[in-house]
Formats: structure tokens, sequence, C-alpha cells
């Protein structure tokens, strides 16, 4: 088997963020490759530079041995390499045939005409198996369908190398099956997959070599024949790292919320979350470890009441003082829960997405809370100001002003906005997600020491997190999700990193063999 | 009967007017670009097409009538196109905001348009152009008289009919052709058009370019036909402007729609002067106000319903109004 495709030192940069870090990588002709790697380790990326969507900021890409520029979606087409996207890049309004005759004016002859797209396509279908109503609307079509049709596209412009991003990751176990049993007959055909996944059982099961990435960084590649999910994790997650996060044994641990029964079934109809049971405590921080994707949003969105539960689901709060009446959360709007003193300071990808306005200052964005504060029609400006004051003070929030728009400030600044504006206001329970991420260094730790001393001072905190490493020695306990479902429920101060990988990739994380 | 078959003979010229720009929309906002600019862009386009064709027939020293509806023709669908391509340059070069764009394009369309309308005329007749007039609203077919119906049909001027043929060659392009399909696809997910290997910039550019020349040509056949070759500065052209807009709103984004909807709005334009008429009613003065708000109405019901109805074939492109960015994430 030759080297199809060559990646030589690619570097990616986003602003400060290195997304790729002088990454090495071989695709050789008609194998099934894995791109294994966490969230975030830049596998998507990486392969967005060869379907053309990013460039390289450095490296070199060569295929069969020539080095190529791909500047665009069209130029990677050209090199016969096409990518199927984890967001599907289809037109609703189009039929699965108008969605496969887009932009194909190169490979086409004479008059325009959409029934011989469909009978290409139709070949297409029959040759690999794909099942595919060419005459179906997108928008009435399920996820698995769009799936297909996808990859019946990228087979139609004539591609040999193709990259799956995350294909399963929205597939139910048939579909699963059937997909792979496509990707062989692709294999069998001479074509090259590239599969971007983090799914071990996947990776071994259909992969000839996995391919590992970590934070940025191409770690190695392996036959899968001599691989183990344990060898693999390994690989994947890396080694302990010290980081020296000072934990206190936690004190007068109450429990504050009972989660019973927590299921959520989502837009799509997909069950994101299924029977999870677990308590958080007052005192201690509880760590939520999973690979993305895998309920963590929905599970913190159920408790702040952002989210519809499935009937039968109970979360229950234990106010605690003076024997007060615990309280169902499910069904109460969110500005109750909130003023029950459980706060929710979620930073997603785009940090900015959710909780803060861009365009106001942080006086602004404190006020977003304590609007409805007072009695008096006209808003009290100088509480929010004040907080805001003393936010910035506290935390080193690096901006000309406090009615500079947060949109202006770096991202680790936002998020120290962000944190701190649910925190200043004494909550009995906190739940942060991602709250470090993109961070430097110094802020991090200045997030996970104000972390500390609310659980010093009594307070419940979940905190979402990537980096295994960060859950191990900031958390107490760690609630470990894989696919919607508590896969275990562990002692931070006992477990190990590969025992968290492994309950991470696989449900139970109970290795085979 | 002779009052309908007035009315019918007045609603098809101004159909006309808002058929172009609504067809030169409908173009423009298939590639997602929405332009409000279309009242400034037909402003512009009547303007150049006035100017171009008082200037020929002052300087020349026997204006030919041919040469005479080139040469208007020309300097209308040029400035019209310029004034897409100021749009364009703004919105998906720069990618500003396209609404305050569009605004912005329709005040400086009718301010230009008016201030050399002015600087030009300085004074002079306002029928400053009858050549060009009587060559567009020549009629083209000598048997119109013969009937009622051949009068409905037959008895305008050229422009009339390739509203028409433009409005037939743009549904087919749109729905016959791979550049339709690629430009449908780039007003609906730009992110999937340009992943399969289709130019959204060249696509956004030559839809808003050629849209506005096709808006402008309304313009132009406001003043030169519709108007008897008079350049007026009222705001007239600005109203037609909106009422086109309203009318692609009304089409659902259709081409073919546009042609019996355009017809349907100047029958509802002019149902105050020819209503009260044919039957026989005495109305007052503002009551005939209240009567003109009708095309605005019934496209407000139109987008209702539509809405209402959730048909996704009926709905605007998905990603009008928003600027593509490719490395957006």
């Amino acid at each position: 088997m030759g080297n199809a495709i060559e990646l030589r030192n690619v570097t990616k940069t986003f602003g400060t963020i290195i997304a790729n870090d002088d990454v090495t990588l071989t695709i050789r002709e008609g194998e099934i490759l894995s791109l294994l790697g966490e969230n975030g380790s830049g596998k998507t990326t990486l392969m967005n530079m060869l379907s053309g969507i990013y460039f390289p900021d450095s490296g070199s890409i060569f295929v069969k041995g020539e080095q190529v520029e791909i500047r665009s979606p069209k130029d990677a087409y050209d090199l016969k390499i096409g990518m199927v996207h984890q967001h599907f890049k289809l037109i609703d309004v189009f039929t699965a045939t108008e969605n496969i005759a887009l932009g194909t004016d190169k490979n086409s002859q004479g008059r325009f005409s959409l029934r011989s797209v469909k009978a290409k396509a139709r070949e297409i279908c029959e040759r690999y198996g794909f099942d595919l109503n060419l005459d179906q609307k997108v928008y009435e079509m399920s996820v698995s369908q769009k799936q297909t049709l996808e990859i019946v596209k990228v087979l139609y412009r004539g591609a040999d190398y193709l990259i799956l991003d995350e294909p399963t990751a929205v597939l139910t176990p048939q579909e699963v099956e059937k997909l792979f049993a496509v990707i062989r007959n692709m294999k069998a055909d001479g074509k090259s997959v590239v599969i971007i996944t983090h799914k071990l059982k996947e990776v071994l099961e259909i992969s000839d070599r996995v391919a590992i990435m970590r934070k940025g960084r191409f770690i190695g590649s392996v036959l899968t024949a001599e691989a183990t999910e344990g060898s693999l994790t390994e690989m994947m997650v890396g080694e302990k790292v010290e980081l020296n996060i000072a934990r206190s044994t936690p004190s007068d641990v109450i429990k504050r919320i009972e989660v019973r029964n927590l299921s959520v079934i989502n837009h799509e109809g997909l069950r994101v979350l299924t029977d999870i049971n677990f308590d958080i405590n007052g005192g201690e921080i509880l760590g939520i470890a999973g690979i993305s994707g895998n309920g963590q949003k929905e599970l913190l969105e159920s408790i702040a009441g952002l989210q519809r539960t499935i009937s039968g689901t109970s979360i229950k709060y234990y106010p605690g003082e003076n024997g007060e009446k615990e309280l169902q959360l499910v069904g109460m709007n969110p500005r109750d829960i909130r003023n029950a003193g459980i706060h929710l300071a979620f930073v997603p990808e785009d940090r900015l997405g959710m909780g803060l306005v861009r365009s106001m200052g942080m006086d602004e964005n404190m006020m977003l809370k304590t609007y409805d504060e007072g009695s008096s029609i006209i808003t009290n400006r100088k509480l929010p100001r004040e907080m805001a004051e003393q936010i910035k003070e506290s935390l080193g929030v690096v901006t000309p002003s406090i009615t500079t728009p947060v949109a202006q400030l770096s991202g680790g600044n936002v998020q120290k906005v962000l944190v701190g504006r649910e925190i200043s206001s004494d909550p009995t329970v906190i739940m942060t997600a991602y709250a470090v991420r993109g961070l430097d260094i110094n802020t991090s730790y200045t997030i996970y020491r104000l972390l500390n001393e609310q659980k010093e001072r009594g307070t419940a905190v979940v905190y979402v997190g990537e980096e295994l490493d960060v859950l191990l020695e900031l958390c107490d306990r760690i609630l470990v999700l894989c696919g919607g479902r508590v896969s275990g429920i562990v002692d931070a101060r006992e477990v190990t990193k590969e025992e968290l990988g492994l309950l991470m990739t696989k449900y139970g994380g109970k290795e085979e063999g | 009967m002779d009052s309908l078959l007035a009315w019918i003979l007045r609603a098809i010229p101004f159909g006309t007017i808002i058929m172009y720009g609504a067809l030169g929309e409908i173009l423009t906002e298939k590639s997602g670009n929405l332009n409000l600019g279309v009242p400034g862009i037909m402003y512009l386009g009547g303007f150049a097409g006035f100017a171009g064709s008082y200037y020929y027939e002052h300087l020349s020293p026997n204006p030919n009538g041919a040469m005479c509806v080139f040469v208007a023709l020309a300097a209308c669908i040029a400035a019209s196109m310029a004034g897409g391509l100021i749009y364009s340059f703004i919105t998906i070069t720069l990618r500003a905001n396209q609404n305050v764009t569009g605004l912005a394009l329709t005040i400086f369309g009718k301010g230009v348009a008016n201030f050399f309308g002015v600087y030009i005329l300085n004074g002079a007749s306002y029928t400053a152009a009858p050549l060009a007039n009587s060559m567009f609203a020549a009629r083209i077919f000598p048997f119109a008289d013969k009937n009622a119906v051949t009068q409905v049909i037959f008895s305008y001027g050229f422009l009339v009919y390739v509203a028409v043929i433009l409005a037939v060659i743009f549904g087919k392009v749109l729905n016959r052709t791979r550049v339709g399909l690629n430009l449908r696809a780039v007003g609906e997910n730009p992110a999937a058009a340009d992943a399969d290997g289709i130019s959204v910039t060249k696509y956004k550019y030559l839809a808003t370019c050629i849209g506005a020349g096709v808006s402008g040509l309304g313009g132009l056949y406001y003043v030169l036909d519709y108007n008897h070759g008079i350049w007026a500065t009222t705001g007239q052209i600005e109203a037609l402007g909106w009422l086109a807009v309203a009318l692609v709103i009304f089409t659902t984004w259709k081409p073919y729609n546009a042609i019996w909807g355009a017809y349907l709005f100047g029958m509802f334009y002019w149902l105050y002067q020819f209503l009260p008429d044919i039957m026989g009613w005495k109305l007052a003065g503002y009551v005939t106000d209240l009567i003109q708000m009708v095309p605005y109405v019934v496209t407000i019901f139109v987008l209702l319903g539509v809405s209402r109805r959730k048909k996704k074939e009926n709905q605007p492109p998905e990603s009008l109004g928003l600027s593509y960015f490719r490395e957006d994430r």
C-alpha cells in the first residue's frame, strides 16, 4: 500500500489558539484509518485542511507524492478528496438528487439534466449498498438518511479519499452496522477512508490503522491489530500531569440536589440523556467528565430549568436551612430556580454565545441578572456597577473600563466576567461548564481558586471539564457520562487517568479480553 | 365594460414597472442578498435612461429612434448595475449589514437622480425626451385595436413583453439549470454551496448586479413610457420600488408568480379609480387613500398565510440577509 496523502509539519492557529501543532500524518491507499483523539485535539481542523475549508499556516500537503495547495473545497474534489462534515452541509428544500447535482459542472457533459444525475447516483447506491430515496427532500430525512446522502454526494464527485467526521455520533447501533458495511464495500473498491472518532470500540471494529492526536499534536499511529483499548486510551489521554491545584478535604457535606431518572430527548428526537441518577452535595466539587456532546450540556440545563425533561424525571433541591421543605425543580421556570440559589455558568465553544451580550459592558451584563431587583420602575444601575467593579478588582479582569463592550475583551477576561457574575451572588449551587476553555494557565488557576473558595464556604460546585488532569485534581467526585448515560461515579482521589478515559469512551469502562 | 377595459389597460403598464423591480430583486434575494435598495436602483436606472436619451436627442444632429432606445437601455442598465455593485461590494466583500446598506442605497439613488435631474433640466421642459418616449411607448403589434381582447394583450410598448419574457427566462434558469440550482443553494446555505465547490462570492455578485440591472429597467419603463418621457422629481418611483419589494414576498420568490402578481397589484393600485365607477359608488377623497393600501395589506396577508402553513418551498431563502464568511467558527 502506497502513501495516498501526506501532511507534513502542518500548523494551524486561530488567534492565539493552536489547533494543530506541527502535525505529520500519512493516509495510505485503500486503508481505513481512524483518527482518534479527545474533543479539541484538532482532528477536525486537520481534516478540514484536506477538504479545503481551512488553509494551513505552515507545512505542506502531498497527494500521491506531489505537493499540492488546497485552497477551496473545489480543489479538494479535484484531488479526489471528499469530506462528510459532522454538521451536514445540505440544502433543506432540495431533493437528494438536487443536492448531489450541486456544483458539479466539471464532470458533466453537455446539457444539465437532473435525470442523468439521478441515474448515476442510483448506480452508486446500488454498488455500495446505500439505502436512499433520491426524490426525497432533505427536510423530510432522518439524520441517518442525511448522512447517507452526504456520502453518496462525495462519491458522486469521484472521491477516492473519504473523510468522515464523527459519522457514528448521531446514529443508532443498527445504522452504525449499516454504515460500517458500506465503508467496507468502499475499501473493497480501493478507496481510502478516514474516520474521525473517539469511540474505541468502533476504532477496533472497523479500521486498519489508528492515528492518535492529543492537544493539537500528532502522537503516533499503530496498526489496529496490534492495539488494545488500554493502549489506545493511554495514547489518547497521555501521561498524568501534576497540576498542584490546592484541594481541601470536604467538610460538612450535605445533599443539595438529588437527580433521579433524568431523561431528555432533544429536538431531533434523539435521546441525549438516559436515566441519570446522582446527588450534588454542598461543600464538595462534583466533576462531570465525558467526551463533549455526551449530554453534559443537557444535564446542566435540565437542572437549571432550561431543558424539557421526560416525565418521570425528578430533580429535588434541598435548601437545608431551618428545615425548609425540598423543592421539585422539574417544571419550575429558570428564574425561580436561579432565585432559589442554583446558578449556571456555561461557557460555550464560542464563549459569548450564552450568558453575555457582546455589545454591552461589564456593568450592563451584570444588570441582566439584577434588573428586576428593587421596587422602582427605573432600573438600579448602581448595584450592577458596583458588582462589575468588584469582579474587575478581585478577578483581575483586564479592561479599559467596566463600560467597554465585553466583545472587545480577550476570551479569558470574558470568562472571568461570566463566572464571576454567577459566583458574586452567593449561590448555594453553582454549575460551571468549560469554565477554563481556552484560558491561559494563570487565569485557569484563578478560576480553580474561586471554585475551591466556594466549596469551602459550603457551596455545591459542579464542574464540567474537558481536561482530565484538572478534573482529577480539582474535584472530589467525578461523574462520567458516556452516550448520555452515567458510565460511572468515581472518587477523584483514587481513580486513574486511564480508568477515566475508558469510562468516557466505553459505557461502564470495562476492557474486553 | 369600458371601465373594466380601461382598468386593465392601466393595470398592465403599472404592473410592468413593479414586475421589473420584483424580478431583479427575486434574483438578488435568491443569492441570499436582501437588497432594500430597489427603489434607489429604480431611480438610478430611470434617471440614467432618461439622461442618456436626453443628451442623445439634444446632441445628435439627427437622432435615430433605434439608437435612442439603445442609448437609454445601455445607460439605464449600466447605472443600475453600478448601484448593485456598490451594494455587493459593501455587503459581500466588506460584509456590512444588508438592511442598512440597502436603505442607504435607496436614499443615495433617489438623491443622485433628483439632484442631476434638476441640474440637467435646469428649467427646461419636463418632457425633454420626446423621441425616446415615442419609441418606448410605440405599440409593436399593428393589430392591437381589433377588439377588446387584442387591446388588452397587444397594445403596449415593447418593454411590457420583455418583462414577461424575462420572468419566464428567470423561472427556467432558476428551476431548470445548473446555474439556477447553484444560485438557490448559495441563498439557502452558502456554507454547503461553498463546500460543494460553488463560488459563493461570484454567484452573489453576479446575481445582485444582474438583478439590479433588471430592477433598474422598471425605473426606465416608468420614466420613458408610463410617464410619457417626463422626468418628475417626485417620490413616485420610491413608492413603486417598495411595492416591488412587497411583490417579491407576494410571489414567494417565484418569477412566474411575478407575472400575474404584478398585474394583480396593478389592478389593486387602480382600484380606487375604477371600482367606484363600475359599482356606481360615490366615495370621499380620503377613502381612495385607504383603497390604495390594498396591495400592501394583501402582501401582509400572503406573508401571514405562507408563514402559517410553514411549507418549506414558500419560505424566503434560508440565509437571506446574512453575510457569509468561510472561516467563521
